[in-house]
């Protein structure tokens, strides 16, 4: 198969792979870079497990092509964690008991976060709007939303302290 | 034509466990050099939080804190024999088991500390904060730490514990037909509040508010998770979720998320529970199973709340608009308006 030469910046790091022309973003950030938080669901775009923030617009990594992916700046889980520091959306869902199996909630932070980037003071639809596209099967949601809304108001406070 | 609602209720005894031949679970515990205690299961978390559970439970029994507790599910070729996580069963039998081990794996802890301190080990306690003390005087103490490096380096000692929890295969009563098949019964009650659409035969579940009585919450955060999600699930089972929607034409069944019908989290309605304890006298700590149960009262409670509005019981799931506008349409054809 062809090789396509695909650059982006990736949690910050320059990326350059050779892949296979028509692979996915999805294959790549697992199969190449071996980032393997961004979950594989439906591979068809119905479940959000894939998530990743591109440009900072969430995106559903198995529908993505990576060549399509060069010049831009891709977010995944393993970019919220600074120095060891969650980030407040992932200590939200911790404290707020907002994962059980695990297997949605780094899409379904990833969704979050490209809110919270544009959106300060969501409101709970916001919320409700931002992860409908992430399937979850073991929460209920109500534990996800609460935890979203938890970490936009510490986020806020967060900055009220340090402007 | 209107939107109408109306509210039922159901109710839920759920048996831990099952009985096929006997509901045996084991559990080995034993300690690292340093302290720690690592307790090996052949038991799966499948997100309900079992390890963490288990962690507590045994941290409790040892009288360690839970930290210092590592549950190892990693292999059931190898590891100690477990029916496995099903039935709601998950917390009590291998809990049961669990205290079993750790029981032993403390007397031994116990035996050495007081050979360390030179005193009856009958005098010997734990304070949950890794050391163990005499009775009544703590500063004469020794740390689990030190304690587990004595038994390894100088005594010779493992210190470890087997335990099982087995609820033997229970036989009918020839004459009655009368069986125990399970141990501790949980409880649950649902109320559900509806709104139906009469011209789209669209239902809304409004509210869900459930009392549960679990034994006792080991986890009370946990207890909740699975509360909210189970009645989310139940909400799912009672108006959308089903694998043959034209049955019984196959064909017609859902292939992937798009045509499988689930409640997104626009659908939610408001949840509202309630937790009661009464501890069961053969629970680990007065614990019940709290799992599959929770997906269980909110669907028959729907389906009365759905009576209630509309007067058309449907008896077959899910309750879907088809359904429920056909029988608005059946009851209208017998009494006319």
């Amino acid at each position: 198969m062809t090789k396509v030469a695909v650059q982006f910046t990736l949690n910050d790091e320059e990326q350059n792979e050779f892949v296979d022309s028509g692979s996915t973003l999805l294959a790549v950030l697992r199969g190449k870079l071996g980032l393997y938080s961004t979950k594989a669901g439906c591979h068809q775009g119905s479940c959000g497990a894939c998530t990743v923030i591109i440009d900072g617009e969430p995106r559903l990594s198995c529908l993505t092509l990576a060549q399509r992916c060069t010049g831009r700046m891709i977010t995944t889980i393993e970019g919220l964690t600074r120095d060891g520091a969650l980030h407040p959306l992932q200590q939200a869902f911790m404290e707020g008991f907002a994962a059980q199996c695990g297997f949605c909630t780094p899409g379904m932070i990833l969704a979050a976060k490209s809110l919270l980037d544009r959106n300060q003071s969501p409101s709970r639809d916001d919320v409700i709007d931002a992860i409908s596209g992430n399937i979850c099967r073991c929460t209920g949601y109500e534990p996800i939303i609460a935890a979203v809304l938890a970490a936009a108001e510490q986020m806020r406070a967060e900055m009220k302290k340090s402007a | 034509m209107a939107k109408k609602r109306g509210r039922g209720m159901a109710a839920v005894n759920y048996p831990t466990g099952m009985n096929l031949g006997g509901d045996p679970s084991q559990a080995l515990v034993h300690a690292t050099t340093t302290g720690s205690f690592i307790v090996t299961l052949s038991s799966v978390d499948l997100g309900q939080g079992l390890k963490t559970v288990m962690a507590q439970i045994c941290a409790e029994t040892l009288g360690v804190p839970t930290e210092n507790v590592i549950i190892d599910t990693a292999d059931t070729d190898t590891g100690p024999h477990c029916m496995g996580t099903f039935a709601s069963r998950g917390t009590h039998r291998i809990g049961n088991a669990i205290i079993m081990a750790a029981k032993e794996a403390k007397s031994v802890m116990l035996e050495v500390a007081a050979e360390e301190l030179e005193v009856d080990s009958g005098d010997l306690q734990t304070d949950g904060a890794g050391n163990i003390h005499v009775k009544g005087s703590p500063q004469k103490s020794i740390s689990v730490f030190n304690t587990a490096l004595a038994a390894h380096f100088k005594h010779g000692k493992t210190i470890s514990g087997r335990g099982i929890f087995l609820q033997p295969r229970s036989y009918p009563e020839p004459e009655t037909g009368k069986m125990t098949p399970a141990t501790c019964y949980a409880h649950a009650c649902t109320v559900a509040e509806v709104e139906v659409d009469t011209e789209t035969g669209e239902v809304r579940v409004l509210s869900l508010k459930s009392a549960y009585e679990v034994g006792r919450a080991l986890n009370p955060r946990m207890v909740e998770q699975q509360i909210i999600g189970g009645a989310w699930m139940g909400l799912s089972h009672a108006l959308y979720e089903t694998t043959e929607p034209y049955y019984p034409d196959r064909s017609h069944g859902p292939v992937d998320f798009n045509q499988y019908l689930m409640p997104g989290p626009g659908d939610l309605p408001e949840f509202e529970n309630v937790v009661i304890e009464r501890p069961a006298a053969d629970g680990p700590y007065g614990a019940k199973g709290v799992g599959e149960m929770t997906a269980n009262s909110p669907i028959p409670a729907i389906a009365n709340a759905i009576f209630d509005a509309v007067g058309v019981r449907v008896d077959s799931l899910p309750i879907t608009p088809e359904k429920v506008l056909r029988g608005i349409q059946a009851l209208n054809a017998r009494a006319p308006y």
